[in-house]
């Protein structure tokens, strides 16, 4: 456990609202640094609202938002090149289509923190040697099977060397016999001591692999937890209902 | 009986032939007349290339203003500029453009009309082409923009890298189209008395008492310089095609 560790994101009292309504209704959270934190929630929760909170995918409403120290809500931050130091696993995969598996890892390296072609390449190969999928650099993604795509874009946020990770549904588009694959890689990188906030349905992942399960519902916290404490032992109703129905 | 038939048959076809090389002279050789259409042409493929030039960057930064209109809301007032300028040239003909630019806008001025042309042409080509490059941009999934931007990418970064690249690929057709339509429309430079190709035909029409050789002839250089720009867009379409299968 990493409760003395430093805290990498800070979240205070967070609201996001689309015309009016309100997804995120006030939400005080710590991120610390090798932390896993999985989020679980309903659907139309705010859980992947929340997460797209953290990298400023969604705008927040009101409230504030710190990484490593730097409030990024403000105006005058370069969300930028903060974004560099947060990877983001998104359920579609989003790679590049135009691209082969290689300049998929290899083009923010290059472009934004001025590596070489060579030095690009070298940790391109590295990353995809570790998710056993080197001998597809050269191909595009479209050639990809959905859990092949999932690892590629895990390894394209990891190329940047970042110091925390969102995943943002990240089997929930997968054929569920890929499921294994994506989680097993999200589970090595758990276990290295990435600081990753999962936003997922796979509570067995929850169970194995997080530090701490937060619930979400309503654009609120409504309990959170160890792993074993979170399921053995759920004090608030609406989890109690949820966990009835995924487990 | 049937040899009679066949003689008058071979009759005929050659004094059609003789005929038909006659005319040719006289329409295309005789004072050098197939100069005028050499001149047509190549000042039609000028106003084309530069007409295309203009459009196609005035098109790209149209497309990119309005749509980072609509995906940021900034931009505001460069996209209502924008608006209006796609308003009226949509809504107006190409000739009243070509004209009100000639003689209205520099009425009182000496200037190159193929200047003229080649400006009219590219403000309106510029507007649809933006038309075009928006609906492409527009049509990349947004889950691109995100995947940019969530590395580090800024707006114009990610727009330039990703979306830009993939909005070309799916647009070219559209985009040939567009140029194929420009080069034609251009056979209204007549009008500012600029002697095009279209115009070169008609000159000859009108020195020769003949329209059917001339205006053939305009026809076919059209025809064979669509299709050889068809071809160029084509092969262009499947290099860019390769990288997704």
């Amino acid at each position: 456990m990493t409760t003395d560790a430093e805290v990498i994101i800070k979240v205070e009292n967070l609201h996001k609202a689309y015309n009016k309504v309100y997804a995120l209704n006030g939400i005080n959270e710590e991120i610390r640094k090798g932390e896993v934190v999985v989020i679980v929630g309903p659907s139309g929760s705010g859980k992947s609202t929340f997460l797209r909170s953290l990298n400023l995918l969604e705008v927040p409403t009101d409230g504030k938002i710190f990484f490593e120290g730097v409030d990024i809500t403000d105006k005058a931050t370069d969300i930028n090149k903060h974004r560099q130091r947060m990877g983001m696993v998104f359920q579609h995969f989003n790679l590049f289509p135009h691209m082969t598996v290689l300049k998929n890892l290899m083009i923010a390296p290059m472009k934004l923190q001025g590596r070489s072609e060579e030095e690009a390449k070298k940790k391109a190969l590295e990353l995809l040697d570790r998710v056993g999928l080197a001998h597809r650099a050269d191909a595009y993604p479209s050639q990809l099977s959905g859990g092949q795509k999932q690892r590629i874009a895990i390894v394209r946020s990891l190329a940047m060397d970042p110091d925390v990770m969102l995943f943002d549904e990240p089997t929930s588009a997968l054929d569920p016999e890929m499921v294994g694959e994506v989680l097993d890689i999200m589970k090595e990188l758990g276990r290295e001591g990435m600081t990753m906030v999962v936003v997922t349905h796979e509570m067995g992942f929850a169970k194995e692999v997080a530090d701490r399960v937060i619930f979400i519902d309503q654009g609120v916290v409504q309990e959170q937890n160890s792993p074993a404490e979170f399921f053995a032992n759920p004090q608030n109703q609406r989890l109690k209902e949820f966990l009835s129905k995924v487990l | 009986m049937f040899g009679i038939v066949y003689m008058t048959m071979f009759e005929n076809m050659q004094t059609g032939f003789q005929d038909f090389c006659d005319r040719f002279v006289l329409n295309f050789i005789e004072d050098n007349r197939y100069m005028y259409l050499v001149r047509g042409l190549i000042t039609t493929l000028i106003v084309t290339f530069f007409a295309v030039l203009i459009g196609a960057l005035l098109g790209f930064i149209i497309a990119i203003i309005r749509s980072t209109y609509s995906k940021t809301g900034k931009l505001r007032i460069l996209n209502f500029l924008c608006n209006i300028y796609i308003t009226v040239i949509r809504g107006t003909p190409v000739v009243v453009q070509l004209l009100i630019i000639y003689f209205v806008i520099f009425g009182s001025v000496n200037i190159n009309k193929i200047f003229v042309a080649v400006l009219a042409f590219g403000l309106n080509s510029g507007a649809y082409v933006a038309e075009i490059v928006r609906s492409g941009i527009m049509a990349v999934d947004e889950g691109q923009f995100e995947a940019g931007r969530s590395l580090g990418f800024n707006y114009a970064q990610t727009m330039r890298l990703i979306i830009l690249p993939q909005a070309i690929k799916n647009i070219l057709p559209a985009l040939g189209n567009e140029f194929i339509v420009l080069l034609k429309e251009t056979s209204v430079s007549g009008f500012i008395a600029l002697e095009d190709l279209t115009k070169a035909g008609d000159i000859i029409r009108g020195r020769t008492y003949d329209a059917f050789m001339p205006l053939i002839a305009v026809a076919l250089i059209y025809l064979v310089l669509v299709i050889i720009f068809t071809k160029l867009v084509n092969r262009l379409e499947r290099r860019l095609r390769n990288s997704d299968h």
